[in-house]
């Protein structure tokens, strides 16, 4: 599926759109951490939290949950919320 | 080339990125390197002195987990650590926990090359072995029932996160640790991390505590004298100390700095060569803590006898209306003959002395607000 990427961690995939698979929200981070190494710590902590500014989106509605399944014809949306100066 | 002879580079982080300044062998010019990892918050940069070529940066932004960013090549390229800083499942019946940022880097001993201690926020103790490439929890303490009981709760440390730092590594002796923690007291291991114990008698803690508990201790800045590493000086939340191994009670000596500027602060540096002599830069401690310059008037104090008085060195520095906070990490000294001292503002002002704090000058201004200042000798 499609995977959009937020600006702060397109150095680690060189552009916004990239390609991943898997059947869970998981699933695909996992693999996107294959793909390009380091980058699932940056979303996700040690415990397995969804960082504090960090939000997912798969097909419009916010996931809070990396067991939630996925489709493979969807796009999962990955964001950053700003905040602070 | 020796240390004393080769050309310095100021290692400065901040809230918005690194920078490097070479100085010539005078240290009359700077270049200014950078920004590295603009908008990223650096709390830390530290080169290893021992193949003078590792550089280490500690790395988070407000969206993004924490990493640990490495260079061999002063900064021209860099790479990310493969495993950075992370707390393991919870165990013990404690609760789990996440490392939100980390604070301090400490290369290990000078007979350990390649490894590296790292201190989080929260309180977290871990080690590398391989240049800061893959990081584990070190020690017992991380997940010891005793010592979650002394890191507090993140709404006991600092504003922006309980502090493990000032992790030090006695040059005689890689066995020997110390390391303090905000809140949470000074620790002192003899067997190479296995185990630590608290090293505290004789601190001061907030009026009404019970200095008996570890957790009320508030340890801002712990260094240990080159040149002679029995002895330790302190900043503390509750005044300025010094203790002399194998001694195991800190005597305040702050008691003797001015009245009006009083003892409280964060940074504190050593003299590399001569152990009477360390700088400290007083904050304003008053009603509600304001951790600015004293009245507005931002002065550096010296000891050279070891505490029993102070001399304010203030010469260059602005006279009034100065409201400056310098950070705990934010100030250090070289290894030159004068010592030069620096250090950098929350509001982005880069300080130097050249003859050991007697004149001042800025060295840059207008960088984000300033989180470390270390002085390193690449080779």
């Amino acid at each position: 599926m499609r995977v959009l990427i937020p600006s702060a961690l397109q150095s680690y995939t060189g552009g916004p759109w990239v390609e991943a698979e898997g059947a869970t929200v998981g699933a695909v981070l996992d693999d996107l951490d294959r793909r390009y190494p380091g980058i699932r710590f940056r979303m996700v902590d040690e415990q397995g939290a969804i960082r504090r500014h960090m939000r997912i989106f798969w097909r419009c509605a916010m996931v809070f949950d990396l067991s939630t399944p996925l489709a493979a014809d969807g796009e999962l949306m990955i964001v950053q919320a700003l905040s602070g100066g | 080339m020796t240390d004393k002879e080769a050309n310095p580079v100021l290692l400065v982080a901040t809230r918005k990125g690194a920078w490097l300044f070479h100085g010539d062998a005078a240290r009359r010019s700077w270049r200014a390197d950078g920004p590295h990892f603009l908008g990223h918050v650096i709390n830390h940069l530290a080169l290893d002195a021992r193949d003078g070529r590792t550089l280490l940066a500690a790395a988070k932004t407000g969206h993004l987990g924490p990493t640990i960013l490495r260079s061999t090549d002063l900064g021209q390229t860099w790479k990310e650590a493969t495993k950075p800083p992370a707390f393991g499942p919870a165990t013990n019946g404690l609760a789990a926990r996440s490392v939100d940022h980390t604070f301090w880097l400490a290369p290990a001993h000078a007979s350990e090359p390649g490894v590296w201690y790292a201190g989080t926020s929260p309180q977290g103790l871990f080690r590398s072995a391989d240049g800061g490439d893959t990081w584990t929890p070190f020690s017992c303490i991380n997940d010891d029932p005793r010592y979650r009981e002394w890191f507090g709760t993140e709404q006991d440390g600092t504003p922006d996160g309980p502090k493990l730092h000032s992790i030090i590594v006695d040059p005689r002796d890689p066995q020997h640790l110390y390391f303090a923690m905000s809140g949470g007291g000074v620790h002192e291991s003899t067997d190479g991390g296995q185990s630590f114990a608290p090293l505290v008698d004789g601190m001061a803690v907030v009026e009404g505590f019970d200095p008996g508990n570890i957790g009320f201790h508030d340890p801002h800045c712990m260094r240990l004298c080159p040149g002679n590493p029995d002895r330790l000086y302190q900043q503390n939340h509750c005044g300025i100390y010094r203790l002399d191994r194998p001694d195991t009670r800190w005597r305040r000596i702050g008691a003797t700095m001015p009245q009006d500027v009083g003892d409280i602060g964060f940074p504190l540096v050593v003299h590399p060569r001569d152990d009477r002599v360390a700088w400290v830069l007083p904050m304003d401690a008053s009603d509600v803590w304001p951790r600015t310059s004293p009245g507005g008037r931002p002065a550096v104090h010296v000891t050279r006898d070891g505490g029993d008085s102070w001399e304010r060195q203030d010469q260059g520095m602005p006279r009034e209306q100065a409201w400056w906070t310098v950070k705990r990490q934010a100030m250090c000294a070289d290894r030159a003959d004068a010592v030069g001292l620096y250090f950098g503002t929350t509001s982005g002002e880069l300080w130097f002395s050249r003859d050991e704090g007697a004149h001042w000058d800025v060295l840059a201004r207008h960088l984000p607000e300033i989180y470390a200042v270390e002085i390193a000798y690449p080779r």
